[in-house]
């Protein structure tokens, strides 16, 4: 794997992740992440959209007028959703009727518009397959991470297989409901984020407004 | 009327489409540091939204469903597959529609509007509500008072977003969770709040 290819696939996961530090795809990211299982499917899904419509872009790049672009990128990317959708209602029907509109959703999810825009109407179909795969995965170890987070503390399960024996079920563990609600979502972000800004000092934003320092000292006011 | 009435008041605070489904959220976050641009951008979403939800509304139940086309005289035709790709078409084309008819006729709500309207294209609000609405099986009157609502819910969130974070940018945030991490957690509130009218039955 040369140089190029892996900062391709690896930079996204950490460095310049799309959820964490470009503001991308975020919908998907809260409200499908209660349930491991659920995450994963749509996280394999958004990685290959993501990848083929970067692909595909890619390919028409240099017959693409510009003013057409966005219209001609939205109807790539939504063929493949559809593509995509109709796998799922036939081999995993359920998992589909939980994911509801979110599938469908993935065609506005701005990772994949975002990548096709940024990356893929400037760069040879190769690099911008992986770039999407990239980004995909970014997606996907986010999504993953807060969906373990809220399984395994709100219902003390992982893919559905009890972890922490629920105090209801004869076990020790008393789950916390306030996981399973939507706003933990918000809650794990904004602290994974901290945790990753703390760790990737570089990340970290500037202050708008700086406060000054007390234009009084103690001593004054004694 | 009242039937409709209370679908409004659900969709606006119940269901709100940000702080309940989460839709939209990359423009909620990005664009409510300043009150004016959210203001601009929630007109901009009702009015949209208003538009293309009975819209996709009509071409779902005339053209797409099964048998839609009994009308033209072709029946057994399913065309249900064709959902996403041309829901998306009618959005890009009501919204580049829109631009155009605004800066003809109301120039002063095009200037306001300015860069929000094409970036509405790609804002997961339009499409979740129009998808909301095939999963629901709403009526055309009904679509029209979901449109509505659904927008309606959605500016007030961002509304309400942008002036918490006005002055949050004057209090001391730890490093690492300054900007987007608060911003998170604010929403977070915010949405735990909003959860409160889920107990309101209609």
């Amino acid at each position: 794997m040369s140089a190029k290819t892996k900062e391709l696939l690896v930079k996204p996961i950490f460095e310049n992740n799309p959820v964490v530090l470009q503001i991308l795809g975020i919908c998907s990211a809260l409200a499908v992440t209660s349930s491991v299982k659920v995450s994963l499917v749509l996280a394999i899904g958004l990685t290959l959209v993501s990848a083929f419509s970067n692909f595909f872009v890619s390919l028409v790049r240099h017959y693409l007028p510009n003013s057409v672009r966005i219209i001609a990128q939205m109807i790539i990317i939504s063929s493949l959703v559809i593509v995509v959708d109709q796998i799922l209602k036939a081999v995993a029907y359920d998992v589909s009727k939980q994911l509801s509109v979110f599938v469908g959703l993935i065609i506005t999810n701005c990772i994949v518009m975002g990548r096709t825009e940024a990356f893929a109407l400037k760069n040879p179909p190769i690099p911008s397959f992986l770039d999407g795969i990239g980004h995909g995965l970014g997606y996907s170890v986010l999504l993953l991470v807060v969906a373990t987070i809220r399984e395994l503390l709100g219902s003390g399960k992982w893919f559905g297989i009890t972890i922490l024996p629920t105090a209801a079920d004869g076990g020790f563990y008393i789950p916390n409901g306030l996981l399973l609600l939507p706003p933990s979502a918000f809650f794990i972000i904004g602290l994974v984020i901290w945790a990753l800004r703390t760790w990737k000092k570089n990340q970290v934003e500037k202050p708008e407004y700086k406060i000054g320092p007390n234009s009084t000292t103690t001593q004054e006011i004694a | 009327m009242e039937h409709f009435l209370s679908l409004f008041v659900r969709t606006v605070f119940i269901e709100n489409m940000a702080l309940a489904f989460f839709l939209g959220m990359c423009s909620f976050l990005a664009l409510s540091k300043k009150i004016n641009a959210a203001i601009g951008l929630g007109i901009a979403v009702i009015v949209v939204q208003a538009v293309t939800v009975p819209a996709n509304n009509l071409i779902l139940n005339y053209l797409l469903k099964e048998d839609a086309l009994a009308w033209a005289g072709v029946s057994g035709v399913d065309l249900t597959f064709l959902t996403f790709i041309s829901f998306i078409g009618v959005i890009a084309a009501i919204v580049q529609i829109m631009e155009m008819v605004m800066d003809k006729y109301l120039p002063a709500l095009y200037n306001a509007l300015g860069v929000f309207l094409p970036l509405i294209t790609v804002n997961c609000v339009i499409m979740g509500g129009s998808l909301f609405m095939v999963e629901r099986d709403y009526t055309f009157g009904e679509s029209i008072v979901y449109g509505v609502g659904s927008g309606a819910g959605w500016a007030l969130a961002i509304l309400l977003l942008a002036s918490v974070r006005e002055k949050l940018k004057y209090s001391d945030v730890p490093e690492g969770l300054r900007g987007l991490g608060i911003t998170f957690i604010t929403v977070g509130l915010m949405s735990l709040g909003f959860m409160s009218f889920g107990g309101i039955s209609l």
